[in-house]
C-alpha cells in the first residue's frame, strides 16, 4: 500500500483517511461533519424505505422482485455462468489493449503521408463508436457463420468477443488519443533532439506519460464492458444474464435478476473503487511533482 | 380554447346521466356477477373493446394472412391462423363483434410482468405452470401442446431417434419457452443448451449449424421446418409429461375477465369450435414420430 504519498510526508496537506473513502468527502471536516452526513444519509434513506415500501403495489413487487427464495434458488447456477463473462471480460480486454493502442497510435501520426491511416482511425472510432454494442455482435455472431466458410470459426462466444473488441476498441482508442495528446509537444522535441527517432520517442518517452495518465479513464471503459458482457446473451449463449432471464421465465419473478445483478456488482465496484483510489493517487504524485518542480 | 371548455363542461353535466344509466345495471350486476357475461358488464381494460395482446412478429401456424397493421410476418386481424382465428371465436362468444376486437403489440417481457396490464389477455403461446400462475392468471387450456425437435436433414442428429440419443448434441430453445426446461430436465444433454433471445437468433442458428436441434412446441417446429429453415426436418415429438403442458390466455392477476373468458373456452370446446380451428389450422402439426 505504500504509495508516493507516503514517502513525502511533509507534502501530505489533507489529514490522513481510510483509503477505502478517499472519494467519500465530508464537507465540513471533522466529526461534525462525519456527524451531518450520517444523519442526512439516515434521513434520506429512511424516507425512501417509507415512501416504498408503503406504497400499494409494494407487496407484489417484493414477492415478484425480492423473493429470497428466487434469489438464493437461482444463484448458484447464475454464478457458474457467470464465468463465462469474467472469461469473455478478461481475454477482450487484453485484445482491446493492444488493438486500441495502435489505432491510437494511427491516429496521432503526423504529416500529410499518414493522411489515408489518419482518416481510417477517424473512421472507426466513429463507427465502433456509433453503431449499438448488440448489433455488431448479432451481425458478426450470426452472419459471419452463414457464410459457411470453413475457415471462419462458428463458435458465438468467440464473434461476440470480436464484436466487443471491435466497439471497446473504438472507445479505448479515444481514451488513448487523448492521453497522447496531452504530453506536451516539447516532450517529443526533446527525444527527438536526444537523437530517439520517432519510434523510439513514442514508445519510451509519449506512450509511458499518456498512458499513465489515462489508467482512470481507462477502468472506466472496462466497467462498461464487464456490463457488456452480458451482450453473449443475444447469441444464445447462457451467460450470467441468459441465466437469469431463463430463470424469471419459469417463474414469472424476477428474483434471478437481483442474483446477477449482485454478481455483477461484486466485480464493478471493487474496478470502480480502484478507479477512484488510482485518480486520488495520481493527482497526490502530479501535486506533490509540482510542489517539488 | 373556448371549444374546449365548453366541451368539459358538457363533459361534467352529462357524466353525472351516464354514471346513473351505468349505475341501474351496477346496482344489478352483484346479484349476477356469476352468470352474467354480457359484453357489456365485463372487466375491460379499454370499455365496448376487447384488447389483445400478441407479440410481434406474429408467426403461423399461430396467425396466419400475409403482414399488415404494423405487424410482420402474419397479420392477428387477419382471422387466420389458430391464435387469432380462436380470439376472434372467443370474442364472438363473448358478445363482440369483430370490430371490436383490437390487437396490442405485448412483447412477453411486458406479459410476464406484474401488475397492471394494457390488455385485457394476451394469446402468444404461454404455457401454463404453477410458479407462473402466482403472477399473472391463465385461462383454461386453448391448446393442448406437444414439444418437437428440427434438425437440419442429413447431419448426424438426423438420425436418432430416442430421447437419450440427443444427450451428445448441442441444443437450443427460444428463451421463455417451456423447451429449455425440457431440454435440461427430460434430455440432460451433455452440452450446455443455448437459450435465444427471440426466433431469429434461434432460427439462424439451426441454419448456420450452430446448434444441432432446436426444440419449439409442435406447431411451430413445422412452421421452421416449412418456412423458415430449407432441408430441415421434424426429427420427433416428445411424450406428454403426466397432466400435460397447455397453452394459456394470460391475464392481469386477479382480473375478473377470466371467468367469463373461461366460460366461453369451455363453450367453443364442447361445441367443437377449437376442435375445428385445431383441425383447420394446425393439422400438419400431427404427423411426427414420437422419441421414446
Amino acid at each position: 500500500m505504500a504509495s508516493e504519498g507516503d514517502r513525502r510526508p511533509d507534502l501530505e496537506v489533507e489529514p490522513r483517511r481510510s483509503r477505502l473513502l478517499e472519494g467519500l468527502r465530508f464537507e465540513g471536516e471533522g466529526a461534525r461533519g462525519v456527524v451531518i452526513a450520517l444523519a442526512s444519509t439516515v434521513v434520506f434513506l429512511t424516507a425512501v424505505v417509507v415512501a416504498v415500501t408503503q406504497s400499494p403495489g409494494w407487496p407484489e413487487v417484493h414477492r415478484v422482485f425480492f423473493g429470497w427464495h428466487d434469489i438464493t434458488s437461482s444463484f448458484p447456477e447464475i454464478a457458474r455462468a457467470f464465468v463465462l463473462n469474467v472469461k469473455v471480460f478478461l481475454v477482450c480486454e487484453v485484445f482491446i489493449l493492444v488493438f486500441a493502442l495502435l489505432i491510437a497510435v494511427l491516429r496521432s501520426l503526423p504529416g500529410p503521408v499518414f493522411f489515408p491511416l489518419r482518416a481510417l482511425a477517424i473512421i472507426y472510432a466513429d463507427l465502433a463508436r456509433g453503431v449499438p454494442t448488440i448489433l455488431v455482435i448479432a451481425l458478426l455472431g450470426f452472419g459471419a457463420p452463414a457464410l459457411q466458410l470453413s475457415e471462419v470459426p462458428t463458435s458465438r462466444v468467440f464473434w461476440a468477443g470480436v464484436g466487443l473488441v471491435l466497439i471497446y476498441s473504438g472507445y479505448v482508442a479515444e481514451v488513448y488519443r487523448a492521453g497522447i495528446e496531452s504530453v506536451h509537444p516539447s516532450q517529443e522535441a526533446a527525444a527527438r533532439s536526444l537523437g530517439l527517432s520517432r519510434v523510439q520517442a513514442l514508445r519510451s518517452v509519449i506512450l509511458p506519460q499518456a498512458i499513465r495518465r489515462v489508467i482512470p479513464p481507462l477502468l472506466n471503459d472496462f466497467i462498461g464492458l464487464q456490463k457488456d458482457t452480458a451482450l453473449v446473451g443475444t447469441l444464445g449463449v447462457v451467460e450470467a444474464f441468459n441465466q437469469s432471464q431463463i430463470d424469471a421465465n419459469a417463474t414469472f419473478t424476477f428474483g434471478s435478476y437481483l442474483a446477477a445483478a449482485v454478481l455483477f456488482v461484486a466485480i464493478t465496484i471493487p474496478l470502480a473503487r480502484f478507479t477512484d483510489w488510482l485518480i486520488v493517487r495520481d493527482r497526490r504524485r502530479r501535486q506533490a511533482a509540482g510542489v517539488v518542480g | 380554447m373556448r371549444r374546449a371548455v365548453v366541451l368539459a363542461g358538457l363533459a361534467l353535466a352529462l357524466a353525472p346521466l351516464a354514471a346513473g344509466c351505468g349505475g341501474t345495471k351496477k346496482k344489478a350486476a352483484p346479484s349476477t356477477a356469476s352468470s352474467s357475461c354480457a359484453a357489456s358488464q365485463l372487466h375491460l381494460a379499454k370499455s365496448s373493446t376487447l384488447t389483445i395482446g400478441t407479440d410481434n412478429p406474429a408467426y403461423p401456424p399461430w396467425y396466419g394472412g400475409s403482414a399488415g397493421h404494423s405487424w410482420k410476418v402474419s397479420d392477428p386481424y387477419s382471422g387466420k391462423g389458430y391464435e387469432s382465428a380462436v380470439a376472434y371465436a372467443l370474442a364472438k362468444q363473448l358478445g363482440f363483434s369483430r370490430d371490436q376486437v383490437v390487437w396490442k403489440y405485448v412483447p412477453f417481457e411486458i406479459a410476464k410482468a406484474p401488475g397492471k396490464k394494457p390488455f385485457d389477455f394476451d394469446i402468444n403461446q404461454i404455457s401454463y405452470s404453477p410458479a407462473r400462475a402466482k403472477v399473472v392468471d391463465f385461462s383454461a387450456s386453448y391448446y393442448d401442446v406437444a414439444q418437437g425437435i428440427v434438425v437440419n436433414d442429413g447431419t448426424p442428429i438426423s438420425k436418432v431417434t430416442t430421447i437419450a440419443g440427443l444427450k451428445p448434441y448441442e441444443l437450443g430453445a427460444q428463451l421463455g419457452t417451456t423447451s429449455y426446461q425440457l431440454i435440461k430436465s427430460t434430455i440432460k444433454p451433455s452440452k450446455q443448451p443455448s437459450v435465444f433471445p427471440t426466433n431469429a437468433g434461434a432460427v439462424q442458428a439451426l441454419k448456420n449449424k450452430q446448434i444441432d436441434g432446436l426444440v419449439v412446441d409442435l406447431p411451430t417446429a413445422f412452421y421452421v421446418t416449412a418456412a423458415q429453415v430449407p432441408g430441415s426436418k421434424v426429427l420427433g415429438q416428445f411424450p406428454g409429461e403426466p397432466g400435460g403442458e397447455h397453452f394459456g390466455l394470460v391475464f392481469e392477476k386477479g382480473n375478473p375477465l377470466v371467468t367469463c373468458v373461461n366460460k366461453a373456452l369451455a363453450t367453443l370446446r364442447s361445441n367443437g369450435t377449437l376442435k375445428q380451428l385445431d383441425h383447420q389450422w394446425l393439422a400438419k402439426a400431427t404427423g411426427a414420430p414420437i422419441l421414446k
